[in-house]
């Protein structure tokens, strides 16, 4: 499985939920599988999905669901020492493994050589991690959301991409829908 | 309030970790801090960010494409290390650039250098919010001699 057929495997089980997705084609490949209010879309900015899915878990009350990939945890990786450490049980960081930056022409990244994203989300102190295979990714998220832990899950699958549009919604367009919809489940 | 320590701030950051009213999450980075105050702002908090100017040069990409182009408001109270009194050589050659780069950024900037510039906070906050920018506020070691 590549990445937009790990995306599609998931979007019964994060449809409803409040997503943060990372910059690129995951974006793009989400927007194209399921649209939703209570999706935030990355237009740029590599790296930070985990934190803005950190700080929108500790913000407020809703389960958050950040989709990261290898590549930009790499970019950001004081992100995992800040998540151990400062613990939301509402959150829940996938990490879409694929060995590649993706949006950049599969060129090869550490986390598909040698580092284990796992071990170092482990050796920074995240508590619940979770490795699985691309077929097993909706059954796991779904029991990290029912866990009400924060869990860490490393999704391993080929890298590889499929034609997406980009996203022409304009990004003001993409936070006011989606900061709506955050007020609206936490009002409710 | 997302913090990255400068020894001019020490004390501020001493008294957010020790505030009841105010949530603090120290950041390795400052990128990464904008990262979070972006989703306190949209899980409906007011959020804000404490850093050295050095980190202009690190952030410039995520004001840009996140901050700026999502148009989420972001007070960011500066230690503007490299001005009067300061011991440090090496901070000098990122002070030449703080105030060119801020400008160029189109970022509201306002640089406390005596004490009672400090009565303005509060308007600079609300002005932030209101107009939804990033806003530099600079204080040098003169402004923290005084306060």
């Amino acid at each position: 499985m590549i990445r937009s057929e790990v995306l599609k495997a998931l979007v019964p089980v994060i449809s409803d939920q409040l997503v943060v997705c990372n910059i690129g084609l995951p974006s793009q490949e989400l927007h194209l599988l399921d649209d939703q209010p209570s999706n935030f879309y990355m237009l740029g900015t590599m790296g930070l999905a985990s934190s803005i899915g950190l700080g929108l878990a500790l913000a407020q009350k809703q389960k958050v669901v950040a989709i990261d990939g290898d590549g930009s945890v790499l970019t950001n990786f004081g992100t995992l020492p800040t998540i151990a450490n400062n613990v939301a049980d509402n959150f829940v960081l996938l990490i879409i493994d694929n060995g590649s930056y993706g949006s950049t022409g599969d060129q090869p990244t550490y986390a598909g050589k040698k580092t284990s994203l796992a071990a170092v989300a482990s050796a920074c102190g995240c508590e619940h991690v979770v490795e699985c295979e691309a077929e097993e990714v909706a059954a796991t998220v779904q029991a990290a959301l029912d866990s009400k832990q924060m869990t860490i899950i490393v999704c391993k699958c080929e890298s590889g991409n499929i034609k997406v549009p980009v996203i022409d919604t304009d990004p003001v367009v993409i936070r006011d829908r989606f900061m709506k919809e955050v007020s609206s489940r936490n009002s409710s | 309030m997302t913090t990255v320590p400068c020894k001019q701030l020490a004390g501020v950051i001493d008294q957010i970790e020790n505030c009841d009213e105010i949530f603090h999450i120290p950041s390795n980075k400052e990128d990464e801090g904008m990262g979070l105050c972006a989703g306190a702002y949209m899980g409906g908090k007011r959020s804000a960010i404490i850093m050295q100017n050095t980190a202009i040069g690190v952030t410039i990409n995520t004001l840009v494409t996140l901050i700026q182009y999502y148009h989420i408001p972001l007070p960011m109270l500066i230690s503007y290390r490299g001005e009067l009194g300061e011991p440090v050589a090496c901070q000098v050659e990122m002070a030449v650039h703080t105030k060119a780069l801020l400008s160029q950024l189109n970022i509201p900037t306002y640089h406390f250098h005596k004490a009672d510039e400090v009565n303005e906070l509060d308007a600079i906050l609300e002005y932030c919010f209101m107009c939804k920018k990033p806003v530099a506020i600079l204080t040098d070691a003169s402004f923290w001699k005084g306060a």
